[in-house]
């Protein structure tokens, strides 16, 4: 029969000769395979201290925006959460009282807005629907929690701090869209 | 009869008794760590590195962690020896040291201190006796818990003691034909005047160290505890800190057979290319201890780097590497070690 490639190794059924049948030579060579893996590379990473880098169009955590003046953008149009495939989106709209100027960016604002994290299959469709720029996606993935109801988030743990008021942490949790341009 | 006990005497020897146990069970706690540490490396990973810098704080842990499990008795056992059985293990693998030349004699406080428990003129068969009872702690353990597994695991590593020990006597018995004592410092005090002997007995050695392996149970001689097999041999029904004895003792036994190897054919506490004699006693002496422990440390690698490299024996092979191979070549060992003795008796005249 014609082989298929040119990998074919014959079985070596021949008779083992003393010095194979001690098994000695071939304890001290798998030894030293053993003994080369020491310098090896490893491949683990330290987790928590060290993290792999992600893509810049990697789909984490939602964030809802602010613009400069640290308004909210969000003006609960519900296009994203009509535009979520898993309806893990939820949120009531309110108006903006008169004095209200410096906390939202327009007439009508989200008076309660929930993703929940379960639902979520990070599509990103929700950042690609809102008409503002108020939801995005960022680098951190969901953690761990011990509760069903911890994964829903809220509203406090969606926004973005303050540009303002919490200018270093603003600029931490803006990361690499800081680079981008804001339009 | 007038028996003058030696008040100064007695508190040497049990400080020496104090901190040769902890140094014992310190290092068989750090060799559990080692184990962990060189099992990752050979195998590309990292091993434990949480607890502590380095991770060096892992077996205090893994102690603490066996201390508050739940102690479980099973009720169809037989308690007390259900709990003789670890305690017996624990006992032997630590009494094995008492006969174990240290180092050489230190001076302090204008007294000649040797740093050997008990330099008994029949220390090798003293380790000898201990070790063999050591598998009683395995076997009555396994037999107390009544359950198949742990039987078969007690079972056999009876008959894998039995076997080997065989092989492992009468190649001792060519090496006490080349140092024509069983005192343990004698042999060292030998081996520092002349070489070690390893050079005269390379299969003793080998042999010796062969069966070393069986005898304290490790891979690939591991079968009492074949986990894919037996689901952890005999001691399957242990759990907290009575399972943590078996393991301990293990290292424990792994520690000390480290020592006499390094003793018999190493020329232990001795530093190689050395001359002790033209320096200060005290620190020579020290430094003899550490060269010991070096070659320990090599040795207790060794059995690890075997273990993450060499699959477990089927147990038929591990029957037939014992009496038809170890054995004979032991035999042969002893017969050609006596006929070169004879012959350079002789002035090598037939």
């Amino acid at each position: 029969m014609q082989a298929l490639t040119n990998r074919l190794k014959p079985v070596d059924r021949r008779k083992m000769n003393f010095l194979e049948r001690l098994y000695l030579v071939a304890i001290f060579k798998g030894m030293l395979i053993t003994f080369s893996h020491i310098f090896k590379k490893k491949p683990t990473i330290n987790y928590p201290e060290k993290t792999r880098p992600f893509s810049p169009v990697f789909r984490g955590l939602h964030i809802l925006n602010r613009d400069e003046e640290g308004r909210e953008n969000c003006t609960a149009c519900g296009l994203c959460a009509v535009a979520c495939p898993a309806e893990a989106i939820t949120m009531e709209a309110a108006e903006r009282q008169p004095g209200e100027e410096n906390l939202y960016r327009e007439e009508k604002y989200a008076a309660k807005y929930e993703i929940n994290m379960l639902r979520c299959i990070f599509c990103g469709l929700c950042e690609e629907a809102c008409p503002k720029d108020a939801i995005y996606m960022s680098e951190t993935f969901a953690p761990a929690d011990y509760q069903r109801k911890q994964f829903i988030y809220k509203k406090e743990e969606l926004l973005i701090p303050h540009p303002l008021k919490e200018t270093a942490a603003y600029e931490k949790a803006l990361g690499n869209r800081a680079k981008k341009k804001v339009n | 009869m007038l028996i003058a006990i030696d008040l100064a005497l007695i508190i040497e020897k049990l400080v020496l008794i104090v901190i040769v146990v902890m140094a014992s069970l310190v290092i068989a706690m750090y060799a559990t760590y080692g184990e962990r540490k060189i099992a990752a490396v050979l195998q590309d990973r990292r091993g434990p590195n949480r607890a502590g810098p380095f991770g060096i704080l892992q077996p205090v842990a893994d102690g603490l962690k066996l201390f508050f499990k739940e102690e479980i008795i099973p009720d169809f056992s037989s308690k007390a020896l259900f709990i003789l059985g670890p305690s017996l293990a624990m006992l032997t693998a630590i009494m094995t040291s008492a006969v174990v030349p240290w180092g050489n004699t230190i001076n302090l406080f204008d007294r000649e201190i040797s740093l050997q428990i008990a330099d008994v003129n029949v220390g090798i068969l003293y380790v000898f006796a201990v070790v063999s009872m050591g598998v009683y702690g395995i076997m009555i353990g396994s037999w107390a818990s009544n359950n198949k597994y742990s039987l078969m695991g007690g079972l056999r590593a009876a008959s894998q003691i039995i076997s080997y020990e065989l092989a492992m006597g009468i190649s001792l018995i060519a090496l006490l034909m080349v140092t024509g004592t069983l005192s343990l410092k004698e042999m060292v005090l030998q081996q520092q005047a002349g070489y070690w002997n390893v050079f005269y007995q390379p299969l003793g050695f080998l042999l010796f160290l062969i069966c070393a392996f069986a005898e304290c149970n490790r891979t690939p001689f591991d079968l009492p505890e074949a986990e894919n097999e037996l689901i952890g041999g005999y001691h399957t029904e242990y759990s907290s800190m009575k399972l943590g004895f078996y393991l301990f003792s293990e290292y424990i036994n792994m520690f000390v057979s480290s020592v006499i190897m390094s003793t018999l054919f190493f020329g232990g506490y001795d530093i190689p290319f050395v001359n002790e004699a033209n320096y200060d006693q005290n620190w020579m002496a020290l430094f003899g201890v550490l060269a010991l422990m070096a070659k320990v440390v090599c040795f207790i690698f060794l059995f690890m780097w075997v273990r993450w490299t060499i699959p477990r024996f089927r147990y038929d092979q591990l029957m037939h590497l014992g009496w038809r191979i170890l054995i004979p070549l032991a035999l042969l060992n002893m017969l050609v070690t006596g006929a070169v003795i004879l012959l350079k008796q002789n002035n090598w005249h037939f």
